[in-house]
């Protein structure tokens, strides 16, 4: 009897979980309910944290404000979900949030086998490692034998057994589930290394005892693609948060940011203006047609307007939040736009 | 409704009135219910994980794990399967449960009578104990021994060392690991020799005791020969014994048996806060027993000692040991906040496989059935013991 009782609730449980999903379109839902739910991190600098008032900062931040912005034209209207590495999925595959914006890897397992879909890669990104200054390691392949502090269930627990494996070295891994204690065990001495993205080692850094006696190894050790994720099966939603990566792309491409872009506007909204920017911004042709595609994804025509005006383009919320005038002074390097030799690259808005 | 009474006296009821009739049909309409609502669900579930192209199904289990955890005491890789590193949490929840148990339980039952010592000063050493540790939750005091063991002690290079290869780091309790060679069976021999020898004695001098009221040193015998037999076999094989004794080697100790910090704190943390409980248990137990039980033993002549363990202790027990035995699996389901701290037990490792495979449902399931079985087995020991100390009536 106590095993079926056992059953019964598992299976409650699951039931429950999926008839919240079983509803209309994502976003019908999110216009109803006046606001976009965000999955962001627990406080990675320069990706998603939270000021001491509460207000989010940071590119994954940004992203989702940008999606707020292409639906209701206002980029405040999300609400933020902080979740560790192990809630993250399940919290967007039960229906928690409507998008997981939280520096959360690109690979093959996770687009096929979790009912997700990864809707673009917002920062390319690669494994690093961090180690104190005083032990005089400067390279990744002298570190047989360490300690090794990483949190748990992400790509970087993986790719560590990988490259300790093909580099026949040894080590001990320490895998902490909550991001703020995993750092804290790392700056007590628990561990010689610190091993995430790369991105976050700079970010982390911050957070140390003494910032100045960490120093990050040259090693980039895998591909980290991070990027907004959706539910699989609801491609209207998919599409709209895709497609608002890509306008974030687009308007960096043709020099569109937030303080010009109602002057580009004015600019080309006559008969002889740009073809290419109408498409994009959403000015009427002069017979009244529609010349851009917003409606069509279910959003007003001046979508990207909305979305410039109230987060500025990708290029604007790089370096607002992670570049060279922040605390973390990140290069674009491959983030830089596909004509600037980087790997960021929009496919066309026509 | 229609009720005749036949020749016997007996009313005599329709079919469907009869009361067993009634019990029977109702009980099997429940079950019935219930299994078709069981059955819904399943394939409700199964649909749904289907549709929504969430994977589902055991064969995750078979599958490359790819991450490693830290000291498994079973053999571990990155390269071996879910379904290992899930037996890896396990064993760890296991051995920190039995020996969170065994320390619990010496701590709570010495806090437990010390409270009731004449002593002022040992009598408030038990309740400052109890009242500090049982006040504060758990995981508090999980993060409070696992910052203790961090932030005070040096790091490797400069560890703490107590005698010949004992050292005491951030990394943990580093001791000298026993290597046993050719012969050791022998000596091993001698401690089963030795084990059985002693049970044998108790049972004789017991029996003895009973018949003549004389007494055996059973303590001293068994001591002899728990301790010398081994010796001897030792001995006799010529000391097939080595120490791997732990050294620094680049960033760590290597070679030596290694307790993790994590360890540690988890066992210090559960001890002293379960037998916080243990002691109250204890108390209550002693307390339950009327005074004048220990008033006779004193006049029959016992002393204090003998009083407590031979007559009061005895008695208390089938006090205690319903209590013991709810505080036995609390300890063992509060293992699984190991989480907090990074030590791999059930939970630790069974979330990093939910993570990678993504199939909660599954991971959920075997947390369930485990934590369920162990409590089980837990309350099955326990009421067998419970029912060998009851009290027997003469």
């Amino acid at each position: 009897m106590k095993t079926k009782f056992l059953s019964w609730v598992l299976g409650a449980a699951v039931s429950a979980v999926a008839a919240t999903a079983a509803s209309a379109g994502t976003l019908d839902d999110i216009k109803q309910k006046g606001f976009v739910q965000c999955g962001v991190s627990q406080g990675l600098p320069g990706f998603s944290n939270p000021d001491s008032n509460n207000n989010w900062t940071g590119m994954d931040v940004d992203f989702c404000r940008a999606v707020a912005a292409a639906i209701f034209n206002d980029p405040q209207k999300v609400k933020f979900s902080p979740l560790n590495s192990k809630e993250r999925f399940t919290a967007l595959q039960s229906g928690e949030v409507d998008v997981l914006s939280r520096n959360t890897t690109w690979t093959m397992s996770r687009d096929t086998s979790l009912g997700l879909k990864f809707a673009g890669t917002m920062y390319y990104d690669g494994q690093g490692f961090m180690v104190k200054s005083s032990l005089g390691v400067d390279s990744a392949l002298k570190l047989d034998g360490a300690t090794v502090c990483t949190a748990t269930g992400t790509t970087t627990e993986l790719n560590l057994a990988d490259y300790f494996k093909a580099n026949n070295m040894k080590y001990q891994v320490v895998a902490i589930e909550d991001a703020n204690e995993l750092v804290k065990a790392y700056d007590e001495g628990r561990c010689d290394i610190f091993t995430t993205d790369q991105s976050g080692l700079y970010a982390e850094r911050l957070k140390m005892k003494n910032p100045a006696e960490h120093v990050i190894l040259p090693e980039i050790i895998s591909k980290e693609p991070l990027g907004p994720v959706v539910r699989q099966g609801d491609d209207a939603w998919f599409n709209v948060v895709k497609w608002t990566y890509y306008a974030l792309l687009t308007a960096e491409e043709f020099g569109i940011t937030s303080a010009n872009v109602d002057e580009i506007k004015t600019k080309n909204s006559g008969a002889d203006g740009n073809p290419e920017i109408k498409r994009i911004l959403g000015i009427a042709n002069e017979d009244g047609s529609a010349a851009g595609f917003g409606t069509g994804i279910g959003l007003s025509e001046d979508w990207v307007v909305s979305i410039v005006k109230g987060v500025g383009n990708y290029g604007e919320i790089f370096e607002r939040n992670v570049g060279a005038g922040t605390d973390l002074k990140i290069a674009r390097g491959k983030n830089a736009l596909w004509n600037n030799g980087g790997l960021q690259y929009a496919p066309p808005i026509r | 409704m229609t009720a005749t009474v036949d020749a016997s006296g007996h009313v005599k009821v329709a079919f469907w009135n009869n009361p067993k009739v009634r019990s029977i049909a109702f009980q099997i309409l429940l079950v019935l219910i219930l299994a078709v609502l069981f059955y819904e669900i399943v394939v409700n579930t199964t649909n749904n994980l289907k549709s929504r192209n969430i994977a589902s199904g055991w064969e995750f289990l078979n599958r490359t794990a790819g991450f490693d955890i830290i000291q498994p005491p079973i053999d571990y890789s990155s390269a071996s399967n879910y379904g290992r590193a899930l037996l890896v949490g396990f064993t760890n929840t296991i051995i920190l449960s039995i020996f969170g148990i065994f320390f619990a339980t010496i701590l709570g039952f010495t806090m437990g009578v010390a409270r009731l010592s004449r002593n002022w000063l040992i009598s408030r050493i038990g309740t400052l104990y109890v009242e500090i540790f049982r006040n504060v939750p758990l995981l508090f005091w999980i993060f409070f021994f696992y910052s203790a063991i961090l932030q005070p002690l040096p790091g490797p290079k400069q560890a703490l060392n107590f005698m010949d290869g004992v050292f005491l780091s951030n990394r943990g309790l580093m001791m000298p690991r026993p290597v046993f060679g050719e012969g050791a069976w022998i000596a091993l021999a001698g401690l089963l020799i030795g084990i059985a020898a002693t049970i044998a004695i108790a049972r004789w001098s017991k029996a003895r005791q009973l018949a003549t009221g004389q007494m055996f040193p059973v303590l001293r015998t068994a001591l002899a020969l728990i301790i010398g037999l081994p010796l001897l076999g030792f001995i006799a094989a010529g000391f097939p014994l080595t120490w791997d004794v732990p050294e620094i080697k680049g960033f760590n100790f290597a070679g030596g048996l290694q307790i993790i910090p994590e360890f540690i704190a988890m066992l210090v943390a559960l001890s002293v806060y379960t037998g916080t409980f243990i002691a109250e248990a204890v108390r209550a137990g002693i307390q339950a027993i009327s005074h004048g039980q220990t008033e006779a033993s004193y006049a029959l002549g016992l002393r204090p000692g003998k009083a407590l363990r031979l007559v009061v202790i005895p008695q208390a027990m089938r006090v205690i040991i319903p209590p013991l035995t709810s505080t036995y699996l609390s300890l063992t389901k509060n293992s699984s906040l190991s989480i907090a701290i990074g030590f791999p037990d059930l939970v630790a490792t069974g979330g990093t496989v939910l993570n990678q495979t993504g199939q909660a449902i599954e991971i959920v399931g075997v947390w369930m059935a485990v934590y369920l079985s162990l409590s089980l087995l837990t309350s099955l020991l326990m009421n067998w013991f419970n029912a060998r100390m009851k009290l027997v009536e003469r």
